[in-house]
């Protein structure tokens, strides 16, 4: 119950929330503004703030002086392959961690969160060498292979929570009806927590299709490059082509906004859940 | 966050807890249960030891040796060598003043505008389903690509920024935001309060709402006003949350040279280095055995940090019981 409000108060808050809005959404309204304008009126000051004429011309200079659809098909190819991974493997890691008690559960959980919190940068030169020594440096498989151990810890940490939603009742049902465990957990557990998978595999997705430094370290031929290695190289060139680089932001961001935007709701749950149970 | 609450022990899967053969039946179950522990946290577990903790090892120790790119097969101990180098290099004091201004600067306004934010979105209104997933959107974006859109709006010669402070009649001539000593870093600082704030209010709405009515309802009866139900009652039954949520994003914020690495790169000359951009820059240059030092220095720091915060906010709300 909270006590209903003055109307000062109402007109306030609405105000508040509305500016956070404009200040929050701006930023990538002025990407996208920036990319459909024709070059010429990139660099035009006073700025405009809606442009005269619009123009495809930076995507189509971004296809030419670029590989960006290689960019693009390598990161999806990497991000899918990973999240897809991710998702099965710390299912059942979060699932064991929801479902059962053991010596080693505490030890395990800590294990996984302390990988949240200190820098990874220490590991970059001892994982090139270890890509080496396997052979899977420059190779979008042994760059998948370090995205899965990257994203494991959060994705169990998250998954257990929402197992923790769902009455063991179900499975246990499941199985007394003569379903092994593994058939109980697939069978019934999953199709119940559908939008919370889902969840998982899209903030495993971001996470892959947003991480920059380990692919600089370990992807050195242009061909395997994904998006952030590109546009990490665009933007250390002596001169940055706002129009070309600005086009690339639209189609790296598109993708990602338009899958948080279908499962924000559960992201939040996911990420709001461990912290506030405490 | 690791205990689980005792009443879970007795939901453990009871299906066959008390099987009829007796002791052989029921050690093979216990056995038959730790396998299926084990198989299915074997493959998380292998992953994150082969390609997190083994590399993290190995590069800890490397900050004991003599280890560059330059000449990778050799890698002689060397004691405390790097450390002594980092400590007698004047850019690394910069970096860690920079490092403080960095993350007091972000979370102190992050925490405000956040906390405000889920106040006002605390209470329903119309669409809040959609305005939640609107605000949270920056998050579907990395820090690096954050960086690179503030830094072509903070730019000097054609930048929005400079444009809507010149209308608005805030400063007469253009800023020289990014190329500037002093407005480096505050423009960063921005870029990154404006990352931030989604995440604070989300997190503290999702405390907010996990205060019981009845709270409130007895508050009411008692006659507290809103000022005070807010301090009485709203903050300490929230206040373990909000102490965790600024630790985790102090780390966080510490460790996270991806906005500045899109936007300033650490330039102009080193004003914007944090310690960790720092640390990714002395990999970039193939001193390994340096940049482990310094990553263990953080380390270090971090973890007193996070002992020091977490007694500290244990003793206050033990002290308020």
């Amino acid at each position: 119950m909270i006590t209903s409000q003055s109307l000062s108060g109402k007109v306030v808050r609405f105000v508040a929330l509305g500016l956070w809005l404009v200040i929050t959404l701006f930023p990538l309204y002025w990407i996208v503004i920036t990319a459909v304008k024709p070059r010429s009126d990139i660099y035009a000051f006073p700025v405009e703030y809606w442009p005269q004429s619009f123009s495809l011309e930076n995507f189509i200079t971004l296809f030419r002086v670029s590989n960006f659809g290689t960019y693009l098909t390598n990161s999806i190819i990497v991000s899918v392959s990973a999240a897809t991974c991710v998702t099965l493997i710390s299912l059942l890691s979060g699932y064991v961690i929801a479902r059962f008690e053991f010596k080693a559960k505490g030890a395990v959980l800590m294990a996984f969160l302390v990988t949240q919190m200190i820098p990874g940068f220490i590991a970059l030169g001892p994982l090139y060498q270890l890509m080496v020594n396997l052979g899977l440096v420059n190779e979008r498989s042994g760059l998948t292979l370090v995205y899965i151990a990257m994203c494991i810890p959060f994705s169990t940490i998250m998954l257990r929570g929402f197992f923790e939603n769902v009455p063991d009742a179900l499975e246990e049902a499941a199985m007394i009806d003569g379903c092994s465990r593994i058939g109980a957990l697939f069978r019934v557990l999953v199709p119940v927590m559908t939008p919370g998978i889902v969840a998982a595999f899209i903030f495993n997705f971001v996470s892959c299709w947003n991480e920059l430094f380990l692919s600089v370290t370990l992807l050195t031929s242009d061909a395997n490059k994904t998006v952030p290695t590109a546009l990490n190289g665009f933007i250390t060139s002596y001169n940055i082509d706002w129009g070309s680089m600005s086009a690339a932001a639209v189609l790296t961001i598109i993708p990602t906004m338009v899958m948080f935007a279908f499962a924000s709701k559960y992201i939040v749950q996911g990420l709001t859940s461990g912290a506030v149970k405490g | 966050m690791t205990t689980t609450a005792p009443g879970r022990r007795a939901a453990e899967p009871a299906a066959p807890a008390d099987p009829p053969g007796g002791r052989s039946n029921r050690r093979a179950f216990t056995r038959r249960r730790a396998l299926t522990i084990g198989a299915f946290l074997a493959p998380a577990f292998i992953a994150v030891a082969v390609f997190t903790y083994y590399p993290m090892l190995v590069g800890s120790l490397g900050a004991f040796r003599t280890w560059t790119i330059y000449n990778v097969a050799d890698q002689p101990w060397s004691g405390l060598d790097n450390f002594r180098t980092i400590l007698a290099d004047p850019l690394f004091y910069g970096t860690v003043m920079n490092t403080i201004v960095w993350v007091v600067g972000s979370i102190v306004p992050q925490f405000v505008i956040g906390f405000a934010l889920a106040l006002w979105m605390r209470r329903k209104f119309r669409f809040r389903g959609l305005y939640q997933a609107l605000v949270f959107f920056p998050w579907a974006i990395s820090g690096f690509l954050i960086g690179v859109l503030f830094r072509w709006m903070f730019n000097s010669e054609f930048g929005v920024i400079n444009d809507l402070l010149l209308r608005s009649g805030l400063v007469e001539s253009p800023l020289p935001w990014l190329a500037s000593p002093a407005l480096a870093m505050p423009a960063v600082i921005i870029a990154n309060i404006w990352y931030g704030v989604t995440f604070f209010a989300i997190m503290i709405l999702a405390a907010l709402q996990s205060v019981p009515d009845e709270l409130y309802e007895a508050a009411a009866l008692d006659g507290a006003g809103k000022v005070r139900v807010f301090w009485n009652v709203t903050v300490p039954y929230i206040r373990t949350t909000l102490a965790l949520t600024v630790l985790l994003r102090t780390i966080w914020i510490f460790n996270f040279p991806d906005l500045i690495f899109g936007m300033t790169a650490g330039g102009p000359g080193g004003r914007t280095h944090i310690v960790t951009s720092y640390m990714i820059e002395i990999t970039q240059q193939g001193e390994y055995g340096r940049a482990s030092a310094l990553g263990l220095i953080v380390m270090l720091v971090l973890a007193i940090f996070a002992v020091f915060y977490l007694l500290a906010t244990r003793e206050k709300k033990e002290a308020y019981r």
